[in-house]
């Protein structure tokens, strides 16, 4: 098990190796001059050039690779260009909003996506089905920011229940941030929902054709034992996998979410980076996001070990 | 027994709640949404505009503005310009001290000038080029000497170049002053989470505490006018900087808001590549009466009704039509397609003419364009329009690599800010290349007169040649609009768009 694992992280190295050059190459080329975004309004070309200078930009490409990747492996991604805090310490900053986001959103896309997906697998054919497919189809083709919008001028505007945006951290007041993070949290959490929904219903359906349920049946066993423990258990396969793949869409989905409800954390410093220009915000948080969806999806692989004991021996 | 109990603990409950109160009202902090987050916080290295809406109640300058754009004293009380010009003497506010102690003398002055001028990253150092050198006369008194006269030196000092910074505290930190910037304004830093917020107390021993009456202030970068809107609306801000046009009917329709709005400084149209690189040698480069078409085949009163709901203010030069250096032998002209269509004749096309314009990606600069396209096509001009996000068209403009481009400027206080370094053929952001020596000598000639009438006369000059010329039609000048709770009393409207706190008050 433990060989397993190392080989798995071994190999996961490549990877986020071809990953930093592409990560570097990528914003070298973004059009637009990051001297010119951080000269602002006084943009002559002194200014241009001493800022050039400052930031290493004059030097070869390869030359500023090896050195900001050298930094990297120690630690030290740089400094934003804009703000002059050191990027590490954003990204210790702006990480766990993120993650608290992500872990509501996932919540909230649990606790919808997968009983509507058992019970549409269940109810197959009947009104129950085509209600949860409705519901699920539309919570992938509502955008994030239109749903937003609508909920921050109801709850918020309109009823006064929840604040409209901002973000006040866990450790400062805890009930007070749960309450920000709400309508964040089920705006992205619906999305990831009716995906969830949707597997967990295709994966129950082809277990519950299976021989084995046929026969917990024939033994007289609970529908609900049959439908829960036998069949359930056997389907979760597939929707640990996806869950872990949907860490990838939480992020991307909280770049956007993030924008509307002006929630500081991953998602938001790093679009205000790309429009700053800001390189070394950009490079370090997309370098350690890759590097988080490579570690999900060794999680997602160790956890089918766990979850399916046929694949142990392998 | 029982009822002397209920009473006493009623009483004890009323007073509580009463101190609470008046607690409540005193403890208010002030919460402001920005437009976008501010970058570092030093007045030497910064370069955003909400950056400055922030040194606003943080640091004190050696002067300020009226509304009216007058000069008037904050920590130097007086000031007087030699015979020459070659110098300004200075006298200082006794008694102020910095927020860590540090007290604010001539000694303080001369370490900030001289930061601003020769610290590596300073990005005031074109603002205060003039000074040569300061000399301090005695404890509340300096003198600031010049290489040559300079009149738009004072506007200078009432914005970044004139903030004071404690020199203690600019020593021992650096260049990474902004992590924890120290200056002397009614409120001092408290904390800062970048793009989330950022909090300032405030300061007891400021020398006009009594002027200010927010125990803290919270800046909120809000970059969605809507989300911007609905905090409003919910009450979670109290008060937000640059409501969108097409808000402002529902902001006003709102009984609990208030709308408050100046016309900024600033300006916003259209530059022509004249001269800039391979690209400036095209027709609309080359030939005048094809930028005057475009000029004359636009409805500016209408682009302010359809794109700003009547919220901006039609322009046609550098400064605003209410600014004392408007040039009224130039007013704003009405639209004259005929006109248009006899100049493009002229010029050779009267069939109609192409004309690529690049344009910001975002919502007003595409609406603007897409209208000033309709209105152009009907005097045979075709535009067609190149979005770009924002850094790319910048990056475009200063290559050379286009043909016209829709830009503006935030605006400053004193004109030559507003002209000199787009028109002037040396000009630091001279994106056009447009090169005029009569320009060139009105212009550099204006800067270094102190009397006003006859500064007027050499900006009315360059404007002979510029609304002639054209390498930039000037469009329209936007209007700072504020909305705030109405419970917010005594604010007032700056066309630099800042947030002066002094006399603001909340009103339960």
């Amino acid at each position: 098990m433990l060989r397993y694992i190392l080989r798995r992280a071994l190999i996961a190295i490549p990877t986020i190796l071809l990953i930093s050059v592409f990560v570097f190459s990528l914003q070298k080329l973004l059009p637009g001059d990051p001297v010119l975004a951080m000269a602002g309004e006084e943009r002559d070309a002194a200014t241009l050039e001493f800022l050039r200078e400052k930031y290493h930009l004059n030097d070869p490409i390869p030359v500023q690779y090896f050195n900001w990747i050298g930094n990297a492996v120690q630690g030290d991604l740089g400094m934003s260009l804009r703000t002059r805090q050191p990027v590490t310490e954003l990204m210790a900053e702006k990480l766990p909003v993120t993650i608290q986001l992500a872990v509501m959103a996932m919540i909230f896309a649990l606790l919808i996506g997968i009983p509507a997906g058992i019970l549409s697998a269940v109810k197959k054919g009947t009104v129950t089905d085509y209600v949860a497919n409705v519901v699920a189809l539309s919570g992938l083709s509502i955008p994030n920011f239109w749903l937003g919008i609508m909920l921050i001028l109801l709850v918020s505007v309109k009823w006064q229940w929840l604040p409209a945006s901002g973000y006040v951290p866990l450790s400062e007041d805890f009930a007070q941030s749960v309450k920000t993070m709400l309508m964040p949290a089920f705006v992205l959490g619906t999305a990831l929902a009716a995906t969830l929904m949707r597997h967990t219903r295709s994966a129950m359906l082809g277990v519950l054709s299976a021989d084995y349920v046929r026969t917990a049946r024939a033994k007289g066993l609970a529908e609900r034992r049959v439908v829960l423990k036998h069949a359930f258990r056997n389907a979760l396969t597939p929707i640990v996998t996806l869950t872990a793949l949907l860490f990838g869409e939480l992020v991307a989905g909280a770049v956007l979410t993030e924008q509307i409800f002006t929630i500081p954390g991953f998602g938001k410093l790093v679009v205000d980076a790309v429009f700053n220009r800001d390189y070394a915000v950009v490079q370090g948080i997309v370098l350690v996001t890759a590097i988080g969806f490579i570690a999900m999806n060794l999680l997602a692989d160790v956890l089918y070990v766990v979850l399916n004991p046929r694949l142990r021996g392998q | 027994m029982p009822h002397l109990k209920t009473a006493l603990l009623g009483t004890l409950l009323g007073a509580t709640a009463m101190g609470l109160a008046a607690g409540a009202v005193e403890a208010k902090d002030l919460r402001i949404a920005l437009q976008s987050d501010a970058d570092v916080l030093d007045p030497d290295q910064s370069r955003t505009f909400v950056g400055r809406i922030v040194y606003t109640s943080l640091c004190d300058k050696l002067v300020d503005i009226t509304p009216d754009l007058e000069i008037i004293p904050q920590l130097a009380t007086e000031w007087t310009t030699a015979e020459d010009g070659k110098s300004i003497t200075m006298k200082l506010r006794e008694g102020v001290t910095f927020h860590d102690g540090t007290p604010f003398n001539a000694e303080a002055v001369a370490a900030n000038i001289d930061r601003s001028q020769n610290l590596e990253e300073s990005r005031r150092k074109s603002e205060l080029a003039s000074v040569t050198g300061t000399e301090v006369l005695g404890e509340y008194e300096i003198k600031l000497n010049l290489s040559a006269p300079d009149a738009t030196l004072m506007a200078q000092l009432a914005d970044r170049a004139g903030m004071m910074i404690s020199p203690t505290a600019a020593e021992a930190a650096g260049a990474d002053f902004g992590n924890n910037p120290v200056c002397s304004g009614p409120f001092k830093f408290s904390e800062r989470v970048a793009q989330d917020k950022i909090v300032l107390t405030k300061f007891d021993d400021y020398w006009n505490a009594d002027e200010y009456h927010f125990d803290s202030v919270t800046f909120l970068p809000i970059p969605d006018t809507t989300v911007r809107l609905a905090n409003l609306q919910s009450g979670d801000i109290d008060m937000l900087e640059r409501l969108a046009a097409t808000d402002l009917a529902q902001a006003e329709a709102d009984p609990n808001l208030t709308v408050e709005s100046a016309v900024s400084l600033g300006y916003q149209g259209v530059t022509f590549n004249v001269d800039n690189g391979a690209k400036g040698d095209n027709p609309w480069g080359n030939d005048k009466r094809l930028r005057q078409a475009f000029s004359a085949a636009i409805d500016r009163e209408a682009i302010n009704q359809v794109v700003f709901e009547g919220s901006a203010a039609p322009g046609n030069q550098p400064f605003p039509p209410n600014s004392p250096w408007y040039d009224q032998d130039y007013p704003v002209p009405a639209r004259d397609v005929e006109k248009a269509k006899a100049l493009l004749a002229e010029a050779g096309f009267a069939d109609g003419i192409d004309l690529e314009v690049q344009v910001p990606n975002t919502n007003v600069p595409l609406q603007l364009m897409q209208v000033i396209q309709a209105m152009t096509a009907e005097a045979g001009i075709n535009i067609s329009l190149v979005s770009k996000e924002f850094a790319t068209l910048l990056s475009d403009q200063t290559a050379g690599d286009y043909t016209a481009s829709q830009i503006g400027w935030s605006g400053r206080v004193d004109p030559d800010g507003n002209i000199h370094q787009f028109v002037t053929t040396d000009g630091g952001i001279n994106d056009s290349h447009f090169s005029n020596p009569e320009v060139d000598a009105a212009l550099n000639e204006a800067r270094t007169l102190a009397d006003t009438a006859a500064r007027k006369e050499k900006y009315n000059a360059a404007m002979d040649v510029l609304m002639d010329e054209m390498p930039i039609v000037y469009v329209y000048h936007e209007k700072w609009i504020w909305a705030l709770n109405s419970k917010l009393k005594g604010f007032t409207p700056y066309p630099d768009g800042m947030i002066r706190l002094e006399g603001v008050t909340w009103e339960e």
